[in-house]
């Protein structure tokens, strides 16, 4: 039985749909990341989660009871914010002790609760520091502890690594999946970030415009995105203009010269083929022609602009020694047929 | 030693140090931005600084009604008011009078910043405006107006009496209960500013945080608002404190004379009297007195929120 249920939920601003129609459903135990541009209605979903903004339309139901009928300080959320929003008045042993103290546990327990919950983020040593004498990463596992230490039925994290440095971001990942994995809260991720959304998530749901565009393992998306617009979010994509049309071995796609077999329900007329950069190899003959405009060594990898009659490509291929062309040279570019998708439609 | 010697050793010692370590560099001293504030320190130094002085040395002269101001240097001005209870009730009654006001700002101006911050759009202003509103009108006029407010055939009295309330009229004028109603009303505008200028600084989220967290809205309130509000409302405590203590227009038409604070106490001094030595000897009083008030509860409060602050 699903855990967390978001149904048709809606939200207007005015004439602005901010929130279109979004259903979701996530299993007890799972890290489910809302990820889009700005914009696109992942922030006003969570603040609805949350109770900080009501819906227009919708319900939303939290193992098997209404959560929009709570008032937000009675949801029992954890919620990790953005400008991590820790009292700047209390100690950080005072911030994490607050949501304890609102449940009215003994002073003990609270004392030694709010220890493990410290100790889990590693800050065991910090609890006496006030929020304005710490890192961004440390406030940031403060707001975490603080979250975590009241057992949250479901924890919301709204781009909680947005404000950290790269390096910071990466360890604060690591660090978040393990304490995922430890405790096993079910937990809501608000991003913006397609690598960070991939690297933690159990499923991504990729917005655009107040409307899911793809719910799917970060896996699953990035090799079959169901969109144009997943495709090119979820990492670097190749975008090709072509023409979608019947010919007597069934339905093929041309694209610059080449004819690539396409499923059967594709209606004839223009087609888009995408293709990941690191699909696309350096083949002998038969594929489609281009020139080499520039390419850049990234240290595990080459990179390559390609032009060919269909558009510009990217190429990424492994340093592994093999030899690869030099700029202004012309190659033949191929790729498997399973590796491309097509779409009906215009870039 | 001898002279010589000395001469010599400071002579020698900086090469002496060259081999170790490279002379310390003269530290330039930038004189630009002492000319540039030079314009305003003259303005100060003439319209405040030496008036001050001026009063201050005043302050010890001597005055006879015979005689008229003694160019004599002496404490018996200060030791006068020192040992004279009228003075001692009337500097009592300027810091209780001020005390209230400066607490009723603060419990008035504090909730009404916090309403008008979450008010929406167009009311805000609006109310923004009504609260600024006595700041945009005269002093004297302002006060007029409270006391045709309240005189005992005053609006305040007549509706009261008509509805019932009271047998006879409630005495508002010549009464430190009309003085501290009127002050406050002049005054809360500056408690409003300065409370909402530190609850411009509050994240938005940290409210939002508290109630995740299963705090109940006044909870919210009292543990997180209020703690990160205080140096607000002690800033503003400062202003109003200091205005109310030394306020003038306000206790002079609705105290009048039979109502002294000290500020109307030296205004008669210098004017009535002609004593001018005892007026600077009170004046100068109250600013001191001011000044140890204010220090102290700052001091205090600081201490006691010392998080905040830092």
């Amino acid at each position: 039985m699903p855990y967390l249920v978001l149904d048709r939920l809606t939200k207007r601003f005015g004439p602005w749909v901010a929130v279109d129609n979004m259903s979701l459903t996530v299993e007890k135990g799972e890290l489910v990341s809302l990820l889009g541009p700005s914009g696109c209605g992942k922030t006003t979903t969570l603040q609805m989660i949350a109770g900080f903004l009501d819906p227009s339309a919708g319900r939303v139901t939290l193992d098997g009871a209404d959560l929009l009928a709570k008032k937000p300080n009675e949801r029992g959320l954890g919620i990790v914010f953005q400008s991590y929003a820790l009292f700047p008045h209390m100690t950080a042993a005072e911030n994490v002790a607050f949501g304890l103290e609102m449940r009215g546990i003994p002073r003990a327990d609270r004392d030694r609760m709010v220890r493990d919950a410290l100790q889990l983020v590693g800050l065991g040593a910090f609890g006496d520091r006030y929020p304005r004498r710490m890192s961004g990463g440390q406030q940031q596992r403060v707001a975490l502890a603080r979250a975590m230490v009241i057992k949250p039925s479901l924890l919301l994290l709204d781009e909680p690594l947005s404000n950290l440095d790269a390096k910071m971001r990466e360890e604060m990942q690591i660090e978040l999946r393990r304490i995922q994995r430890s405790v096993g809260t079910t937990m809501i991720l608000v991003t913006h970030d397609q690598a960070e959304a991939m690297a933690l998530s159990d499923r991504v749901v990729i917005m655009n415009k107040g409307r899911v565009e793809q719910v799917a393992a970060p896996q699953d998306a990035y090799d079959n995105p169901a969109s144009a617009f997943v495709a090119n979010f979820l990492g670097r994509t190749n975008l090709l203009q072509g023409v979608v049309r019947r010919d007597g071995a069934g339905r093929r796609i041309d694209v610059a010269g080449t004819a690539w077999p396409v499923a059967a329900e594709l209606p004839d007329g223009p087609g888009l083929l995408t293709v990941r950069p690191e699909k696309v190899r350096f083949v002998d003959g038969g594929g489609v022609p281009g020139l080499v405009r520039a390419r850049v060594f990234q240290g595990t990898q080459w990179l390559f602009e390609i032009r060919t009659e269909a558009g510009d490509l990217t190429v990424i291929r492994q340093h592994d020694g093999q030899t690869l062309p030099a700029e202004n040279e012309p190659v033949m570019l191929g790729w498997r047929a399973e590796d491309m998708r097509v779409m009906a439609g215009e870039a | 030693m001898t002279a010589v010697d000395a001469h010599k050793s400071l002579i020698d010692s900086p090469d002496a140090a060259a081999d170790s370590a490279p002379p310390p560099r003269p530290e330039r001293r930038p004189l630009a931005p002492y000319l540039l504030s030079l314009p305003a320190l003259a303005l100060f130094a003439v319209l405040l600084l030496v008036p001050l002085v001026m009063t201050g040395l005043l302050s010890l002269n001597s005055f006879g009604f015979y005689t008229g101001i003694q160019d004599v240097w002496q404490l018996g001005n200060y030791i006068d008011i020192v040992t004279d209870d009228y003075f001692h009730e009337i500097f009592l009654r300027t810091f209780r009078i001020a005390v209230v006001v400066t607490l009723l700002c603060a419990v008035l101006g504090a909730p009404e910043a916090y309403i008008l911050r979450r008010m929406r759009s167009p009311w805000r202003g609006l109310c923004l405006l009504i609260v600024l509103g006595p700041l945009l009108i005269s002093v004297v006029s302002r006060t007029l107006g409270w006391a045709l407010l309240f005189g005992s055939t005053g609006i305040i009295n007549t509706a009261l009496m008509a509805v019932g309330l009271i047998a006879t009229p409630i005495e508002f004028m010549y009464t430190e209960t009309g003085v501290i109603i009127a002050l406050t009303h002049v005054l809360v505008p500056f408690m409003v500013l300065s409370v909402w200028a530190s609850l411009q600084r509050l994240d938005p989220q940290v409210e939002n945080a508290a109630l995740s967290l299963g705090a109940k809205p006044f909870t919210v309130l009292r543990r997180v608002v209020l703690p990160q509000v205080v140096p607000g409302i002690l800033s503003g405590s400062i202003i109003v404190f200091a205005l109310a203590a030394s306020a003038f227009a306000t206790p002079a038409i609705i105290g009048g004379r039979r109502l002294k604070v000290a500020a109307t106490l030296a205004y008669d001094e210098f004017l009535n009297t002609l004593n001018w030595p005892l007026g600077a000897a009170i004046a100068i009083l109250l600013l001191l007195a001011n000044i140890v008030i204010i220090v102290g509860c700052n001091r205090l409060v600081e201490r006691r929120y010392k998080q905040v602050f830092e």
